[in-house]
């Protein structure tokens, strides 16, 4: 009976995930041109302006030069809504963060779907970037097991004390990671609003109207689960402790937007071998730290 | 109130501009005039674009790559031609190569003389063509078989039978 209850709950957290994550991520995204406007001495425009930008995508006109990238994005739609909710609901950090690679492979594949030069350089390199990341990604899930004993989102917020305080060295890599997945600007290879001197839209270009109005929808999805990867450190069991969990993930996006307006954009082998880097000196070591000293 | 008006974003294309307006259209993006607190973005895609500004005249070379640049935009989309030399020709109307001002190639919604035109007149061109966005994307959302019947009562009885014979074909 009281595992009915725990399941139900999780459940109702994950639907709040779903109604309220496109919400969130959108208000988050509006924030990040309002800061990164002020930091440029512009007035910027409303908070809203996501919101007003995916609306007026959703009513043009329909434009694809291959039909077969609608079924794509809706795959990437889905796989990264889906491994949110699984998140959310409490499932295995494992799973969630494969679901979000398959999201990854839906996006590549949109992309390598239309002849445009401009989308196959995009795509090859949202290829790299997935390489990049992809490691740490699975070092976090691997560094919350070793330090919990679980998988489960649940018991790891549950822990007797500050995740960071055991696992510094891979919160360092995900933050790390973190920039290639909001795609903030040192590592915004494959597609940035900012990127069309060089590669008009990266990955998007062949992308326009409601299917683009889906991708960013998507990415708002994403953005909330993996600053809910960031919840994970900085919450155990104290009643007050999520305000801690909450006003760190504000803080490494707040920091993101810093970085994102301070760096230019860095070549894809530099991407890759300092995603590497850290992800072997930070995320290793904090593992072997894990395994053996504790 | 529909969201084209609050979100339109828009692609540049230098004709045969003396690149004195392309000047003032990227300041128009500067901190001084920011035209991004109207959500205006400098997409330089086509395929997102909303607005094709254009700036210079169209001359025999440039002219497929101006109706193509039309065509990759998703409909509703509106033309602002910047500038003297897109309204007319300007002082290269004359020119042997020269077919004149933007109108020559593309349907043109909006046009802002000026020689260079001024960031102010630039944005207040935009704004202009947000009406005309808008009055499109209402168009776009009436069904074709109602269009045809507008159409037809608008024009003479005689006219609008002979239009339907000849679609008939």
């Amino acid at each position: 009976m009281c595992d009915m209850a725990v399941n139900i709950g999780n459940i109702v957290l994950g639907i709040a995930y779903l109604v309220l994550a496109p919400l969130i991520g959108g208000l988050l995204a509006g924030i990040d041109r309002k800061i990164s406007a002020r930091m440029q001495r512009r007035v910027g425009p409303p908070i809203m302006q996501p919101f007003y930008d995916v609306f007026k995508l959703w009513d043009k006109q329909p434009v694809a030069v291959n039909k077969a990238q609608r079924f794509y994005i809706r795959g990437f739609l889905l796989f990264a809504v889906l491994s949110g909710f699984f998140f959310f609901a409490h499932g295995d950090l494992l799973l969630v963060i494969f679901t979000l690679t398959i999201a990854s492979v839906c996006f590549v594949i949109a992309a390598y779907a239309s002849n445009s030069p401009y989308s196959q350089v995009g795509a090859e390199r949202e290829l790299a970037q997935t390489m990049a990341y992809e490691p740490m990604m699975l070092l976090v899930a691997l560094g919350f097991y070793l330090h919990c004993g679980t998988f489960d989102a649940k018991e790891i917020v549950q822990s007797s004390a500050m995740n960071f305080i055991y696992m510094p060295g891979i919160f360092i890599g995900l933050c790390y990671i973190l920039l290639i997945k909001f795609r903030k600007s040192p590592f915004d290879l494959s597609m940035s609003h900012e990127v069309h001197q060089e590669l008009i839209q990266g990955a998007l270009t062949e992308i326009s109207g409601p299917t683009l109005a889906m991708i960013e929808l998507a990415h708002w999805y994403e953005n909330v689960l993996l600053l809910g990867f960031v919840y994970l450190f900085f919450t155990w069991s104290p009643v007050w402790s999520p305000v801690v969990g909450l006003a760190m993930c504000a803080f490494t996006y707040f920091s993101d937007i810093v970085v994102d307006n301070c760096c230019s954009r860095v070549k894809w082998e530099h991407m890759l071998s300092s995603a590497w880097v850290v992800t072997l000196v930070a995320g290793f070591a904090n593992v072997a730290f894990l395994m053996y000293m504790r | 109130m529909s969201y084209i008006t609050k979100s339109p974003w828009l692609v540049h294309y230098d004709g045969s501009s003396c690149n004195g307006c392309d000047i003032e259209v990227l300041a128009c993006l500067t901190p001084l005039y920011d035209v991004e607190r109207f959500g205006i973005v400098n997409t330089g895609n086509p395929k997102h674009a909303d607005i094709f500004l254009v700036t210079g005249g169209v001359n025999t070379q440039n002219l497929p790559v101006v109706k193509q640049i039309y065509e990759q935009i998703p409909d509703p989309k509106v033309v602002i031609a910047v500038g003297t030399c897109a309204c007319s020709g300007g002082v290269f109307h004359d020119c042997y190569n020269m077919l004149g001002g933007m109108d020559k190639a593309i349907p043109v919604d909006v046009y802002v003389p000026g020689c260079a035109a001024r960031p102010e007149s630039i944005i207040d061109g935009v704004v202009k063509g947000l009406a005309v966005l808008e009055e499109k994307q209402k168009a776009m959302a009436i069904p074709v078989k109602e269009k045809q019947a507008l159409r037809e009562k608008e024009l003479e009885p005689g006219v609008a039978v002979n239009k339907s014979q000849e679609a008939g074909k």
